[in-house]
């Protein structure tokens, strides 16, 4: 007669070699003093224009750098260049997100001394990246005012995932009927207590509250330590 | 869809595991799945399918536990399951909350072995 087969408990998680990774990622910018920030989105979003004008602004108080994660080209990076603060190509290929060993080999060797910001930005996807903890301390999610107001109820997952929503391309938001009512009340009501700030890298508008809301972050992880 | 790097993952922790277990041929894995760990039911087993395809485990069944959203409600003071995922809410009082106890499982829980 067959054996009934052996169960055996193995409570591992799925992610586990990512969750290291990204661990020891955490512990080595803390031990260096780097405070990092991710940025996730859906493609066409305005996420490099933003990220260009937000890094323009940050290294004016801080040593800052960025990681740019793309499928296949370097037009991202060209772009960022443009900003003045060392940039680095991730090259994805076809994976459609970011994951925590791109990270630290993109990382090896490159990194900027005296580094003190350091910016991710994945792959367009409002998907994947989600399930991905790559040591950063923030994670901002953008969504554009062109997409509409429900991306958040179609993606709920990372919005609950990030710490903070940023509206961008307000430039924009009369031309699309742009119901800001609406999408705060969606992003609220997948992420309860979410912070929403709204911005034009166009116009600048809103660039200045965020840069003063990075600060404020950034200053009590350092008083935290 | 990144359901086939984590499909590969599974496989992989699974390989593992067999190996802890004298190489004992995998009948069954169990996995733990919250809505918000990004992955998707239906596109997990699909990639699964493909990604067991001529490794140890081509026979191996991948059993998928569905875990519910649980939040800490504020008002009740009690666990409490959410309204929806795109509802973070008291399920019953309806209080807004993002304390959440469970839902962001992707978890390898338990392993068959063939005698």
């Amino acid at each position: 007669m067959k054996n009934p087969p052996r169960l055996v408990e193995v409570r591992q998680k799925v992610l586990k070699q990512n969750d290291l990774v990204a661990r020891e990622l955490r512990q080595s910018f803390q031990q260096a003093g780097i405070y990092v920030v991710s940025l996730v989105s859906s493609p066409g979003s305005g996420k490099t224009a933003f990220l260009e004008k937000t890094l323009s602004l940050a290294r004016q108080k801080f040593r800052t750098a960025a990681l740019v994660g793309d499928l296949a080209t370097d037009n991202d990076a060209v772009r960022l260049a443009r900003s003045q603060v060392p940039v680095k190509q991730i090259i994805t290929g076809t994976v459609c997100h970011l994951e925590a060993e791109m990270v630290r080999t993109a990382l090896d060797g490159w990194t900027p001394p005296d580094l003190e910001l350091l910016f991710i930005e994945n792959v367009g996807n409002l998907v994947c990246p989600s399930s991905y903890d790559l040591g950063e301390d923030l994670r901002l999610v953008l969504m554009s005012v062109t997409e509409g107001e429900d991306k958040p109820l179609k993606y709920p997952t990372i919005f609950n995932t990030a710490d903070i929503a940023i509206i961008t391309k307000t430039d924009l938001s009369a031309a699309v009927e742009f119901d800001s009512q609406a999408a705060h009340r969606n992003i609220q009501s997948v992420r309860p207590g979410m912070e929403i700030l709204h911005v034009s890298a166009k116009t600048g508008e809103g660039m200045d509250q965020l840069q003063a809301w990075l600060e404020s972050r950034i200053e009590s992880a350092a008083v935290a330590q | 869809m990144h359901e086939l790097s984590i499909a590969l993952s599974i496989i992989e922790v699974a390989e593992e595991q067999s190996e802890l277990h004298g190489n004992a041929r995998v009948a069954v894995v169990h996995l733990k799945l919250g809505p918000l760990s990004g992955v998707v039911k239906q596109a997990l087993l699909s990639a699964y399918d493909l990604a067991r395809e001529g490794t140890a485990l081509q026979e191996c069944q991948l059993q998928i536990e569905e875990i519910p959203i649980i939040v800490n409600c504020p008002t009740c003071g009690d666990k409490r399951s959410v309204v929806s995922i795109q509802q973070m809410c008291c399920s019953v009082c309806a209080t807004p909350t993002a304390e959440v106890i469970s839902g962001r499982e992707l978890e390898v829980t338990a392993m068959e072995f063939c005698q």
